[in-house]
């Protein structure tokens, strides 16, 4: 008894190690970057434009980029994602061709962010003509995260109870109406995990938008979709590196802005699916 | 089987549904009668459920499932001169489990009408009343007809789930052993909305329970392996089978 009580503390001890691995370097990450990044947020850092050659300023530019970016790309990916994946879970029969098409998806979860960066610069910059744009960047990153909507969702669809679909059909509901009413409903809360999960990456991500929409310095706002804009991941990269004497508390707070950022988007939501989840 | 022999309801010929290579059904030929409850009694994988949801299509969804042979309903072919979802409005399905949508009691009877394009509140509210009614809950859930159709107990849900096809005025309701998770007041329950719904409809129910069987069929069939062994008046097959199989499987001999 005493032994097995020994061996299961042994076990305990060393699952809580293991967690703790893993949430400490957070811990200490999101820590440093609150405490040395702090002193520098204030209104006038958030809204105004860098100066001298952005070493003093604000990150205006940058963040507004990037809401830009991450909203465009949603947009973009959201819609197309989520179809593609009610078409692969609903609709499509189980073959050779659907089954190709699923190991390119999970394949395409896990190729690095710098080819798409290279795809989206050869087809939407070069070949489509957008240009170093917004639009080039937000169709790259939404390119990026399709894999992850497609792969989210359809994971969302599969742990709707079986039941759900017969009933419908046994009532006469066709096809899509067994979808649009029955399925899609109980699976809103896991799409949702999905759109949280991708638009923590696409603010993130800055080999996507390297080559396609990232401007070094550009110290107005842009006008539409075919302006090249700032992106805080990408000036925080060039703010760290390419440029020498920049206050260590500016370089902090342009990443404590992007957690921010993030942590926002992913809190309203959470809270969205929270809201969607008790309705039933 | 009788004199007067009525035009069948359903005529079922030569029916085969396999799935792949097994077949769960063999050549079955049978007529259903207008308002007459038809029990189907058998052993598990007698095909029983089988048959049932080749009635109202359901095998159809399954691709591996392959049908062979003709039903037709009022003389007309199910899969040749009807859509499926038009079949299954006519044709209601009752399953095994309460199988209630997470959606409200109102909104779970108004399903199927708001997908055939009802939309007049009215007609709506009218068409939950009666199902309701029909289905013997009226008086448990008329004050809450919002509230999640989860809320209700497991018998409360299994009438919930007739009452949702009720509303949309089947012929033809298929009972696929409606009463496996429910207790013996439940089971009542259900079974005489049964026998009260029989004046208007034509049921079918496939039931593990003989004893049910004996109790609310018109007529009981015995399958057996894929086929059908056995038909008749429900007390010729419960008091003189003619086969020493369905007397076996009655009595309890084997099933």
């Amino acid at each position: 008894m005493s032994r097995e009580g020994r061996r299961q503390t042994v076990g305990f001890g060393a699952l809580l190690l293991a967690t703790l691995l893993v949430v400490i370097p957070v811990i200490f990450i999101v820590g440093m970057i609150v405490a040395k990044g702090w002193s520098a947020l204030s209104l006038n850092f958030l809204f105004t434009m860098p100066t001298e050659g952005m070493k003093a300023g604000g990150i205006f530019p940058a963040l507004v980029g990037t809401i830009y970016l991450v909203a465009a790309a949603v947009l973009f990916s959201l819609p197309i994602g989520i179809m593609a994946a009610i078409y692969l879970s609903e609709y499509a029969k189980d073959n050779l061709l659907t089954r190709l098409i699923n190991l390119s998806i999970i394949n395409l979860a896990g190729v690095s962010s710098v080819v798409y960066g290279l795809f989206g610069l050869s087809l939407f910059v070069v070949f489509l003509k957008f240009g170093v744009s917004i639009i080039s960047g937000a169709l790259t990153l939404g390119v990026m995260t399709l894999p992850v909507i497609i792969t989210t969702t359809r994971e969302a669809l599969r742990t709707v109870p079986r039941s759900y679909r017969e009933v419908s059909f046994s009532l006469g509901a066709t096809r899509w109406q067994t979808v649009r009413h029955s399925v899609l409903p109980s699976a809103v809360p896991g799409i949702i995990t999905g759109a949280i999960l991708s638009i923590g990456r696409i603010a993130g991500e800055t080999a996507p938008i390297l080559f396609t929409v990232a401007a070094f310095y550009l110290p107005k706002l842009p006008h539409g979709l075919s302006d090249q804009a700032m992106a805080l991941p990408y000036h925080l990269y060039i703010i760290s590196t390419q440029i020498p004497g920049i206050p260590e508390n500016y370089r902090y707070g342009t990443a404590l802005v992007l957690v921010g950022l993030v942590l926002i988007l992913n809190i309203s939501a959470t809270i969205v699916r929270a809201r969607y989840r008790k309705r039933k | 089987m009788t004199a007067e022999a009525p035009t069948p309801k359903i005529e079922v010929r030569d029916l085969t549904v396999a799935y792949g290579r097994e077949s769960a059904l063999r050549n079955l030929s049978l007529d259903i009668l207008p308002n007459e409850i038809l029990s189907i009694i058998g052993p598990s994988n007698s095909g029983k459920t089988s048959f049932l949801r080749a009635l109202n299509r359901m095998n159809d969804l399954e691709p591996r499932i392959r049908t062979t042979g003709t039903i037709r309903l009022d003389g007309a072919d199910i899969r040749r001169d009807l859509a499926a979802e038009d079949l299954r409005k006519r044709v209601g399905m009752i399953f095994a489990l309460p199988n209630p949508l997470p959606l409200s009691i109102f909104e779970n009877i108004v399903y199927g009408p708001r997908r055939s394009g009802v939309r007049d509140k009215n007609i709506l509210a009218g068409l939950v009343e009666s199902s309701l009614r029909s289905a013997f809950l009226w008086d448990e859930v008329k004050d809450r007809l919002q509230s999640s159709a989860f809320k209700l107990s497991g018998g409360q849900q299994q009438r919930l789930c007739i009452a949702r096809t009720l509303a949309l005025g089947p012929e033809v309701i298929l009972y696929d052993e409606p009463c496996s998770g429910l207790d013996p007041i439940s089971t009542a329950k259900v079974e005489e909305s049964m026998t009260e719904l029989r004046k208007s409809q034509t049921i079918v129910l496939v039931t593990n329970n003989t004893k049910q069987a004996a109790r609310v069929g018109t007529r009981t069939a015995f399958f057996l392996s894929g086929e059908m062994v056995e038909i008749g008046p429900t007390d010729k097959i419960f008091t003189a089978p003619d086969d020493k199989r369905t007397e076996d499987y009655i009595v309890g001999r084997f099933g």
